[in-house]
């Protein structure tokens, strides 16, 4: 997994709630048994004029001018902003690979659909849970600033304004910190308990063999 | 030890190992498989020379992407045929207790094959690839939908790495009316909560109204947990949990069976124990539920308007109803039954079973489909449930009333397959999700019960069911 330590991006508004899974990668580029080439078709019903098909020349479909990551001034975004429920849906990981695969390295919301959180932390993606009142400034700054950016010190639990102005501290459990900051491989981490999962493996057969029959 | 929730004897009696912040690793009796998820964590396994821990837990089935129709033709299109043809290779290389591939007799949904099967048991814990998986709740175990990588993790150690959810009681008191079911239910305490009124718990539904339903309708039930947000829904062991798992193919048999008994009825939350939040609901105000929007949450009865986006205060929801009443093509204002359907989808993990397949028929009975309904078609959530059907005689209910009668499979629920909207189309659907595009690019859904889909296949608009004669 790659790593998470510090990030320094541009930021991206998407001011829309309840951001489902459906919308950040639509169900027919699901047939992919490959982990990478999501970027092209992220947000793809939002983002091209015409109903996106796996094995489509992506660059030559047309753009819908008023979708946000179409708009110049949000190119090379790495760092989204959005609202309440942010992948919310279904439990795709297709969602997380495609944010990274265009280029997102984290997304700053409220709040998160459960499932969709906890496959970020898998990536190397990295979902913030910042206060409602903190999203709205952020809101609020990204449209006024053009070019505006933010940094996101992981060890340090911050996202700060580069020149300073301004901080917020985030909430992450400990466990996913330590993976992200070292880029771990998690079943690497639990095959070490790998007796004690054999222990309690044998207890439960004896206890409950119609689970293993 | 103080009194516990359910949920709380399921997680306590499968931790393996704790950390001081609470990140924990639980067993995983059950891993149920299909093709859409599991490749990347095959692969994964493969590029790492790990093995599967116990292949004996995995039951897998393709449903996804296969086809309703010309079963005989194959999988016509190449990216969906690769996928079921790759869940055939990871089964035949790994292995599996027990794979129902494409066309086998048993092939079907995931969440419908586990429970018919009795692959589901009261106890489990349960992870499926597919956050519908709340559905295996309904036979107390702890069963939630994972990610691929989470996939990958429980193969490789049996053991997924979590935290404890809070818990959330949803009582459920007084009977549900006639014409008024599990999915109307679901719908209205999605309305009441929102689509992240769940997030963070485990909820378990309780009271008289979930006692009287049986399986299938608590099945439906939990199976929209993680539309309002939460991981997993579960209902407590009781006579209809035990007497629908006896004699099913995968179920303890003999004095098995009688210990299995004896532990599953402990499976219940006990008197006193502490929820984090408690709901109440009184079942004789729910009312046929449908939705207007583009979220499970905008939802109203049957008998309400569409909601003016002039009255809604707050920014955010006011921008998020104006989107929505945009796509769905809605006028603010107009009543749900002046809407009318184009397609209509009777299908699903959350409504394919033969229950719903019986009530659905009742509406249909010696009546016809709309002319201006395009297609209306029943997709049986498994093969058990289409040959049980047929021998029921509900297949010639269905046909003789227009509807298309299809083989198994997710279908129109997701548009995987051929089964899909096309754009601006409009759908009454007994699916679990209304989201833009869910039912194909530019497809118009609102959820529904199968008795409401199936009254208004007849009506050609919403009716309020109750009214049904």
């Amino acid at each position: 997994m790659e790593k998470f330590t510090v990030h320094n991006g541009l930021v991206a508004p998407l001011d829309r709630a309840n951001v489902d899974t459906d919308q950040i990668i639509p169900k027919q580029f699901l047939k992919s048994i490959k982990r990478t080439g999501f970027g092209p078709n992220l947000f793809d019903a939002w983002r091209y004029m015409d109903i996106g098909e796996p094995g489509m020349d992506n660059a030559k479909r047309p753009l819908k001018p008023d979708f946000v990551l179409n708009q110049p001034r949000y190119r090379g975004a790495t760092i989204l902003l959005a609202r309440e429920n942010f992948g919310c849906g279904s439990s795709r990981e297709h969602a997380p690979w495609s944010l990274m695969d265009y280029g997102f390295r984290a997304v700053l919301a409220p709040s998160y659909g459960d499932i969709f959180f906890n496959n970020s932390f898998k990536n190397g993606f990295l979902p913030i849970r910042l206060a409602p009142s903190e999203v709205d400034r952020l809101f609020h700054d990204v449209a006024a600033f053009p070019g505006f950016r933010l940094v996101i010190d992981l060890a340090a639990q911050t996202v700060a304004y580069p020149d300073g102005t301004r901080a917020f501290r985030f909430e992450i459990d400990p466990f996913s910190k330590h993976c992200l900051l070292n880029g771990l491989d998690e079943i690497g981490l639990s095959l070490r308990h790998a007796e004690k999962i054999r222990a309690f493996e044998e207890r439960r057969k004896a206890a409950h063999p119609w689970l293993f029959s | 030890m103080g009194p516990q929730t359910l949920y709380d004897k399921l997680w306590a009696s499968h931790v393996v190992h704790a950390e001081d912040d609470g990140t924990t690793l639980i067993y995983i009796d059950r891993h149920l498989v299909h093709e859409v998820t599991s490749p990347q964590a095959y692969e994964g396994l493969k590029l790492a020379g790990r093995k599967v821990w116990r292949p004996g837990s995995v039951v897998a089935t393709a449903d996804h992407n296969t086809p309703t129709r010309n079963w005989d033709q194959g999988i016509a299109d190449p990216t969906s045929r690769l996928q079921v043809d790759e869940l055939d290779r990871n089964m035949k290389e790994y292995g599996a207790k027990a794979y129902f591939p494409f066309r086998d007799r048993n092939q079907g949904i995931v969440h419908v094959i586990g429970p018919e099967l009795g692959v589901t048991l009261p106890g489990m814990t349960l992870v499926c690839g597919d956050s519908h998986t709340s559905t295996h709740g309904a036979f107390a175990c702890l069963a939630q939908g994972i990610g691929t990588s989470e996939v990958e993790h429980v193969l490789a150690t049996q053991c997924l790495v979590t935290k404890k959810s809070r818990n959330m009681l949803v009582l459920v008191e007084g009977q549900l009316g006639r014409g008024v079911t599990a999915k109307d239910l679901a719908l209205a305490i999605i309305g009441r909560i929102g689509t992240a009124g769940g997030t963070g718990y485990a909820i378990e539904y309780a009271g008289a109204a979930v006692r009287a339903l049986s399986m299938e309708g608590r099945m439906t039930l939990c199976n929209m947990s993680i539309e309002a947000g939460a991981r997993c829904g579960m209902v407590a062991v009781d006579d209809t949990t035990i007497n629908y798992l006896k004699g099913r193919r995968f179920a303890p048999k003999g004095d098995e069976w009688e210990r299995a008994t004896a532990v599953w009825r402990t499976l219940v939350s006990d008197d006193n124990a502490k929820f984090d939040r408690v709901l109440t609901i009184d079942a004789r105000e729910v009312s046929p539920q449908v939705t207007w929007g583009t979220s499970p949450e905008m939802v109203l009865p049957v008998d309400a308007r569409v909601p003016d986006p002039d009255k809604e205060r707050d920014a955010t929801k006011r921008d998020g109803i104006e989107r929505a009443l945009q796509y769905m093509a809605l006028e603010p204002n107009m009543p749900l039954t002046a809407i009318k359907l184009d397609k209509v989808f009777i299908g699903s993990c959350t409504n394919s079973r033969i229950e719903d397949l019986r009530a659905a028929a009742g509406v249909v009975r010696g009546r016809r489909v709309a002319s201006n309904v395009r297609l209306a078609m029943v997709v049986p959530g498994s093969g058990p449930v289409k040959e049980q059907a047929e021998r029921e005689g509900l297949d010639r209910i269905f046909k003789d009333a227009g509807f298309e009668w299809r083989e198994p499979g997710c279908s129109m629920c997701l548009g995987m397959n051929d089964d899909k909207l096309s754009p601006g189309e409009r759908c009454a659907s007994t699916s679990n999700r209304n989201f833009e595009g869910r039912q194909g690019p530019g497809g118009r859904t609102h959820l529904v019960s199968p008795e409401m889909a199936a009254a208004a296949a007849i009506s050609g608009h919403f009716v309020d069911v109750r009214n049904w004669s």
